[in-house]
């Protein structure tokens, strides 16, 4: 390995937990813990998972012109938000596929920090910088400067609530507010990639290992378990969330990825709308379609999706489902064929497999 | 460390085998189980399928990936495993025991000698970090 991997603040904790580390985007970070990825999904169905998401990218817009130009860039409607209020979005680009997904969180009118992917973090800053013109806006790249510990799950209100003072059922889904865990300053956001109830806590870097090891250490008599990329990525499935790089590309749109309900055409212009908006009339190609294999068998991120013997699509993401105990995927298919029950099959390493067009998502928490 | 029982001999491809008389089990070592996490798919060869040295009969699938499984001897498969459809987490619980995948009658049993004992393996596994 000729680069140096980067490290969240938690390095050296994951690696006394026995977690098995792995390069993720040119980050060093546990896969798995020694549990397993089906014990650390599992624990965050059924009670609650920790994550490491120190790598992801913090981006802090400011001044009078940071929602007018945050519109600009992005799929969703920024002027929507109200202070305290989070939003999933896209950055798309000009021929209408994503640069990168995120969130974007408002402060204030004049205050917006923006949540993106750790391996697009410096993709993300290039294009967002290389966008300003006149805007009274200033850009501060600050992801070094915070970590992120997620923590999910039925009891992840129950055990933070133990660590501040901060009413936490008042923080409404995609809501945040600022306060203290256990006396640390930070940012509590109702948000996660799980499909379970949960916060994502963000702090000053050299707060990490304070936070990671309380949350641990108070959730242990409700069975909390430290979770790896593994376990985040089953979870985020089952759950049909997108991952960048997979479902969401830069030959990929919004609209395609089933996100029409991000994208905002009639909010004024943005970078990329007209391709979008000329994609919308002109129809989709191909749509993004969640599928379970009806034969035993596991499609795999890339594996060519065939209707009779003509290849129609790829498959995004493929994996057991360890909740659902199924094994499941994303694909993109052709608009005509891209309706639930329909019959596909999948090429699993030559041989070719039964699937089944299902509902998304897979799976839904009870309420 | 790896649990590496005395009495089987091993492959570099990180599969074990017993053999009595000639006819050989085969599963995959204590470090490939681990290397590979939870294992929840075992896709196995039929009864009366033949391969010949190195060649991948099936293959073991994780959460995270899929690993092909090669015999280590020539022969041909006389039972396979067909309880590790229901439990493939045996591979995981048990390696050496009830987590085997396949019987095989084989061509040649002497050739077994040939692999490698459980020091042997050992030393390769410290060489492979």
């Amino acid at each position: 390995m000729s680069e140096e991997l980067k490290k969240t603040p938690l390095n050296e904790v994951h690696r006394a937990l026995g977690g098995k580390m792995v390069d993720f985007g040119g980050w060093d970070m546990p896969v798995q813990y020694p549990a397993g990825v089906i014990e650390e999904h599992m624990a965050t169905r059924t009670r609650a998972g920790l994550f490491d998401v120190s790598h992801m990218g913090e981006i802090w817009v400011k001044g009078p012109d940071a929602i007018g130009f945050v519109n600009g860039l992005t799929t969703n409607d920024v002027t929507k938000l109200v202070d305290g209020q989070a939003q999933y979005s896209a950055f798309p680009n000009e021929q209408g596929g994503v640069v990168d997904d995120l969130l974007v969180y408002r402060f204030g009118p004049e205050q917006l920090l923006l949540v993106v992917n750790a391996a697009t973090t410096d993709k993300d800053w290039a294009w967002i910088t290389s966008h300003k013109g006149d805007e009274q806006v200033t850009l501060t790249n600050a992801s070094a400067d915070y970590c992120q510990i997620a923590i999910q799950g039925p009891k992840a209100l129950g055990i933070l609530r133990k660590l501040t003072d901060t009413p936490l059922e008042p923080i409404k889904y995609y809501h945040f507010t600022t306060g203290e865990v256990d006396g640390v300053e930070a940012i509590i956001s109702r948000t996660g990639y799980t499909g379970e109830d949960g916060f994502e806590v963000y702090a000053a870097a050299e707060n990490a290992e304070q936070l990671w090891n309380k949350m641990l250490e108070t959730g242990k008599e409700d069975g909390i378990l430290p979770c790896g990329l593994a376990a985040r990525n089953t979870l985020r499935l089952e759950s049909s969330m997108s991952l960048y790089g997979h479902e969401l590309d830069d030959d990929i749109s919004t609209l395609e990825a089933n996100l029409g309900w991000i994208t905002k055409l009639d909010k004024g212009d943005f970078t990329g709308r007209d391709a979008i908006a000329s994609l919308k009339s002109s129809g989709l190609k191909r749509k993004l379609v969640g599928f379970e294999m009806r034969e035993p068998g596991i499609a795999r991120d890339g594996f060519d999706v065939y209707l009779d013997d003509k290849k129609v699509g790829i498959v995004t993401s493929g994996s057991p489902a360890p909740f659902l105990k199924k094994n499941i995927g994303l694909a993109f298919v052709p608009t005509e064929f891209a309706n639930v029950g329909q019959q596909i099959t999948i090429d699993v390493r030559g041989k070719k497999l039964l699937a089944e067009i299902v509902p998304t998502p897979f799976y839904k928490r009870p309420k | 460390m790896s649990n590496i029982p005395e009495n089987l001999r091993y492959s570099k491809d990180h599969e074990w085998i017993s053999a009595d008389g000639d006819v050989a089990s085969i599963g995959i070592t204590d470090y490939a189980q681990t290397s590979l996490g939870d294992v929840v798919y075992i896709d196995l060869p039929r009864v009366g399928d033949k391969f010949s040295a190195h060649e991948a009969f099936g293959s073991v699938e994780s959460v995270k990936a899929v690993s092909e499984v090669f015999t280590p001897i020539a022969g041909e498969i006389v039972e396979v495993n067909d309880g590790l459809n229901d439990t493939p987490e045996k591979v995981n619980s048990d390696p050496y025991g009830a987590g085997w995948f396949v019987k095989v009658k084989m061509d040649n049993p002497n050739g077994v000698d040939a692999m490698l004992s459980s020091v042997e393996y050992e030393e390769y596994l410290s060489t492979i970090g």
